[in-house]
């Protein structure tokens, strides 16, 4: 049986704000979807039924205490790798990149699990290990054993946003746990040093796209070419946009992967500069309101867990929007709750049960 | 707050770093903030026009091109459906097999079709072919399913439905350079777009050209059509009303057959071109289409060069038809009165040289009037001599030589007329008075082109105005509205005693009337015709050697001219003929086909005058056409318009 003070203490805030933004991230993919079909099931309607499925699995997680999840975060983690392993080698290919497995007669991007793997793996590496001064470098070797390993099978598939994502991840939990200056500045010159290590194991598209992100008109009608009609889009909605299913620029194709990746420009062009205010706003509260969820837990654990999934959150907004705008180079990273896929949908769902969560035994 | 909340067992300072940690967020979230403000506010109208120009492409429709019409509103230069070929990339699904099922049709190699398409995008229609025939059309429509990506567009294209008649009138159209659009003055004129190089369709451009108009559509990215937003209609030019009389150009063809020369004819009273020849003719539909280069190498490597408007761009001797101007100086100036007479022995000793007269024989004693009609060159030496190159000279200019009479054509020459000061400047050395024989019988350096001596002789048949010739009489809308008459222009006056201009006049229907004449061969029935003719020599003989004029090889051969007017007495019409290389004088050769055409030019006037009373309202008359053929036509080019015809004629000027 369900506590009573779990009730009590339910989050229902954060459960709206999410319904909310995926409501209104339906809606948009309904647009951005509308002038083409693709198979028999229309693509939003596809978004509904992960959509339904993430909040089962919601159900799910709000059953189990987050602290349980503590004791099965490495074997969590250690499957995630595995089916990164299984993907490169029995995985299905899609656009030029091995990113997915099938599981009868659905797909499944286990890239999407090893982000929340890989927070559940740091926190609980964290959890165990307290060093109250701030972790050294030696300390953090495992940690960087962990983000490694899924960030060079995920950078094979390849996939740079994911991978982007997964350091980002590492980054700021690291940042959070607390490490010392010193070890902060040598990691520092570290990362800078595996810089053209990173470059070297990227593909030619990808390295493409960073160039490309420097100088779009360089390439206007290849890989530069998103990144100006994006900004078209974005900008042609002016101040109150051109309306619902009419954005021009998504309704008639000149937005590539405009269902994905570049939802937002859809929407920027149907709602303008106003709706856009509403989205940004949304997950700039989402965000902060996730952070005090961080704050008010009492363990360890569960505020590293809930940090990661907040900066899970945040940095595929910055990052996707930034994208969307021009003012981040273009990476495969999509945007929680109106980008279309369904492994994304399930992950950002999950993390924001795992809140929920949090959230409701945050007294006990 | 709870103290316990903040010494969480291993981790400090929480608070703090998810303060920084939030900070960084709303630093991100301003960021984009600015970023959004930036693209869609600050930005945002020119963000707009982009996408719009994304979608929207316009599809221009090109405006029919006025049409070319003689003085009676026939046509003359028309308007003619050309189907285009184009390719879509991105329609082809089987892009090769496309290209290698259509480049049977069209004729040409797959290589050549696939480099052309491939220089542009895929999503934008490239043109493969221009202007097919029927047959390649029929055919494209018929294997339409084998041909994914293959279109055709129509577009209006110059037809000439009356073939070479008149050709070199007209002039020829063609695309735009970017040098003229980029130069500024083309305001409505886009890449692609046709205008006039040459001829009347360069002169009258601005009435010619209609407003292009437009298919505004919007496309999707991949460049389909989606949906048409608004249709701008094209609106057809303006025609172009000529002086020419068609009928009278017909007969004047048909009478100079395939000689090579020109013929000239115009009204006297006001200098409107009623008859335009040079010969050998172009046929104009090489320049209405994409030229082909073999084509052009053929015309200008033609030793007949068809490219030259004889009329007006090709100088020759005057000959003969000199002496008028050297008669008319000779009398103003004094030197002769009517009753001077020379003896003509068959030649005329100067200095150490005999120059003999075309009659072997000699004339005898002969006065400026029987010298005129029997064109007797002892006389006109002996004149030239009292008369001085110079004042000689002054008195061509009078008439007009020298100098372009300012027809609308491009490139007329102005021919040339010698004297001391243009030999000077020439050759760097002085006149020698030998040369001024040569001249008095305009066999010297003179040069002439057909339509200024024309110029000269309606000057001089219409008692002395000289008027600028021209060829355009009226505009005329689409409607069939007159939006514009042109009025004659007066260049100058000659300025000649009427007493000399009688003397001239009559001395000159003499040549064609009076027995001993030179031109009696060009004698009507009922009208009194003045005229004179000329005989060049290409090269010079010796006067103890006489060849026959058809022994010379062809390039040696005598041209021959004649200069005419009719009535003598009231003329209504002035007509030069130039026969190059005829091998006969002017009087055998280009005499009779000058009688032709006068003929048939009163016998139309007085068909004409019998057949309409009073102004009348004469459709544009177009030909036949099959049926289907019409329907297309009608579709670029305006349809038969109903003109107020006869335009009135321009004042007759009063004349001295």
């Amino acid at each position: 049986m369900i506590d009573r003070r779990l009730i009590t203490n339910f989050d229902w805030t954060l459960l709206g704000s999410t319904l909310l933004l995926t409501s209104l991230g339906v809606l948009n993919l309904y647009s951005a979807s509308y002038s083409f079909s693709s198979g028999s099931t229309p693509v939003f309607l596809k978004q509904v039924y992960y959509i339904l499925m993430g909040l089962t699995a919601i159900l799910g997680i709000l059953q189990i205490d987050y602290k349980k999840l503590e004791r099965y975060a490495y074997w969590i983690y250690g499957f995630s790798v595995l089916l990164l392993v299984a993907v490169l080698v029995v995985g299905k290919t899609g656009g030029g990149a091995r990113r997915w497995i099938g599981i009868g007669g659905l797909t499944y991007q286990p890239s999407e699990l090893m982000k929340l793997s890989l927070i559940l793996a740091l926190a609980k590496y964290f959890h165990n290990r307290n060093n109250i001064g701030g972790y050294q470098l030696r300390e953090l070797g495992i940690p960087f054993l962990l983000v490694g390993v899924p960030t060079i099978l995920i950078m094979k598939q390849p996939d740079l946003g994911t991978a982007l994502i997964l350091l980002s991840l590492f980054v700021t939990i690291v940042f959070f746990a607390r490490v010392r200056l010193k070890s902060l500045i040598i990691a520092g010159v570290l990362a800078a040093g595996s810089a053209p290590v990173l470059w070297h194991f990227m593909k030619d598209y990808q390295k493409k796209r960073l160039l490309t992100f420097l100088n779009p008109e360089f390439d206007a009608l290849g890989s530069g070419y998103h990144i100006i009609q994006s900004k078209i889009a974005v900008g042609s909605g002016k101040v109150l946009g051109k309306g619902f299913l009419s954005g021009t620029q998504s309704q008639l194709q000149f937005l590539p992967e405009h269902h994905t990746d570049f939802i937002f420009s859809v929407l920027a062009e149907e709602w303008g500069f106003m709706g856009s205010m509403v989205v940004v706003l949304g997950f700039l509260f989402l965000v902060l309101w996730g952070a005090s969820i961080s704050k008010e837990c009492k363990d360890k654990f569960g505020t590293l867990l809930s940090f990661g999934i907040v900066a899970m959150i945040a940095w595929h907004f910055l990052i996707n929007i930034g994208m969307v705008v021009g003012l981040l180079p273009v990476v495969g990273v999509p945007l929680p709750f109106f980008s279309y896929g369904g492994s994304f949908v399930i992950t950002v769902m999950m993390g924001i049960g795992l809140l929920l969560n949090i959230r409701m035994r945050r007294f006990m | 707050m709870n103290l316990e909340l903040y010494s969480r067992e291993g981790i400090s300072g929480v608070p703090s770093r998810l303060f920084i940690f939030s900070t960084i967020v709303v630093i991100g979230a301003l960021i984009i903030f600015t970023r959004l403000w930036y693209l869609q506010i600050l930005h945002g109208d020119e963000y707009r026009q982009k996408s719009e120009n994304n979608r929207i492409r316009i599809r221009p429709v090109q405006a029919g091109r006025g049409m070319v019409l003689d003085r009676y509103g026939k046509v003359m230069v028309d308007n003619r459906p050309a189907f285009d070929v184009f390719m879509l990339r991105e329609d082809a699904k089987d892009f090769k097999g496309t290209i290698m099922n259509v480049s049977g049709m069209i004729k040409s190699r797959p290589e050549d079709i696939e480099a052309i398409v491939r220089r542009d995008s895929p999503f934008i229609p490239v043109r493969i072919k221009k202007d097919i025939d029927r047959d390649t059309l029929a055919m494209l429509l018929t294997n339409k399913l084998d041909l994914d990506g293959i279109t055709v567009s129509i577009e209006p294209k110059r037809s000439y439905p009356h073939g070479t008649l008149a050709s070199h009138l007209f002039g020829h159209i063609g695309e735009i350079t970017e040098k003229q659009l980029d130069g500024g003055g083309y305001e409505g004129y886009r890449m692609g777009s046709l205008i006039g190089k040459s001829g009347l369709e360069s002169k009258y451009e601005t009435y010619l050209r209609g407003v292009d108009g437009g298919k505004y559509v919007e496309v999707d990215a991949a460049g389909r059509e989606v949906s048409v937003l608004k249709e701008v209609d094209s609106y057809p030019g303006n025609n172009l009303v000529t002086t020419i009389d068609l009928e009278l150009q017909r007969v004047a063809e048909d009478a100079f057959k395939d000689k090579a020369g020109a013929v000239v004819a115009m009204d006297p009273r006001n200098g409107e071109i009623l008859a335009f020849i040079s010969s050998p003719a172009i046929n104009p539909d090489i320049f209405a289409g994409p030229l082909d280069p073999q084509e052009w190498n053929r015309l200008i490597n033609d030793p007949m060069k068809p490219m030259q408007n004889r009329a007006i761009q090709s100088q020759y001797p005057p000959g003969s038809t000199y002496k008028t101007f050297v008669a008319a100086a000779a009398l103003e100036e004094g030197v002769i009165t009517k009753d001077t007479a020379f003896h003509c022995k068959g030649g005329y000793r100067f200095g150490n040289r005999v120059y003999r007269c075309w009659k072997k024989e000699g004339h005898g004693s002969v006065s400026l009037h029987r010298a005129l009609v029997e064109s007797c060159d002892v006389y006109f030496y002996q004149v030239g001599l009292k008369l001085g190159i110079d004042r000689m000279a002054a008195y061509a200019r009078k008439f007009g030589l020298g100098e372009p009479t300012g027809i609308e054509l491009s490139d007329e020459k102005g021919g040339i007329v010698p004297d001391k000061a243009w030999r000077k400047k020439r050759f760097g050395s002085p006149w020698i008075d030998g040369e001024t024989l040569s001249c008095a019988i305009g066999q010297g350096f003179n040069l002439v082109t057909p339509l200024q001596l024309l110029s000269a002789y309606a000057a001089l048949a219409n008692g002395g105005t000289f008027y600028q010739p021209h060829l355009a009489k009226a505009i005329v809308g689409p409607d069939g509205k007159v939006l514009e008459t042109f009025q004659p222009k007066i260049k100058k006056r000659l300025d000649l005693s009427p007493e000399t201009v009688a003397l001239l006049k009559d001395a000159l229907q003499g040549v064609v009337n009076e027995p001993g004449g030179t031109a009696r061969s060009a004698r009507l029935e009922d009208i009194k015709v003045g005229g004179k003719t000329g005989t060049t020599q290409v090269v010079k003989m010796r006067a103890d050697k006489r060849v026959k004029g058809q022994d010379l090889p062809y390039w040696f051969r005598d041209h021959a001219w004649f200069a005419s007017f009719a009535p003598a007495e009231d003329p209504r019409i002035a007509l030069v003929v130039f026969i190059e290389h005829s091998g006969h004088s002017g009087g055998h050769a280009a005499a009779p086909v000058a009688g032709k055409i006068l003929k048939s030019f009163f016998d139309l006037e007085k068909q004409r005058k019998e057949g309409t009373q009073g102004e009348v309202k004469v459709e544009v008359e177009r030909e036949a056409k099959a049926e289907g053929e019409k329907k297309s036509v009608s579709t670029v080019s305006p349809s038969p318009i109903p003109l107020p015809l006869p335009i009135p004629d321009s004042p007759v000027s009063d004349s001295l």
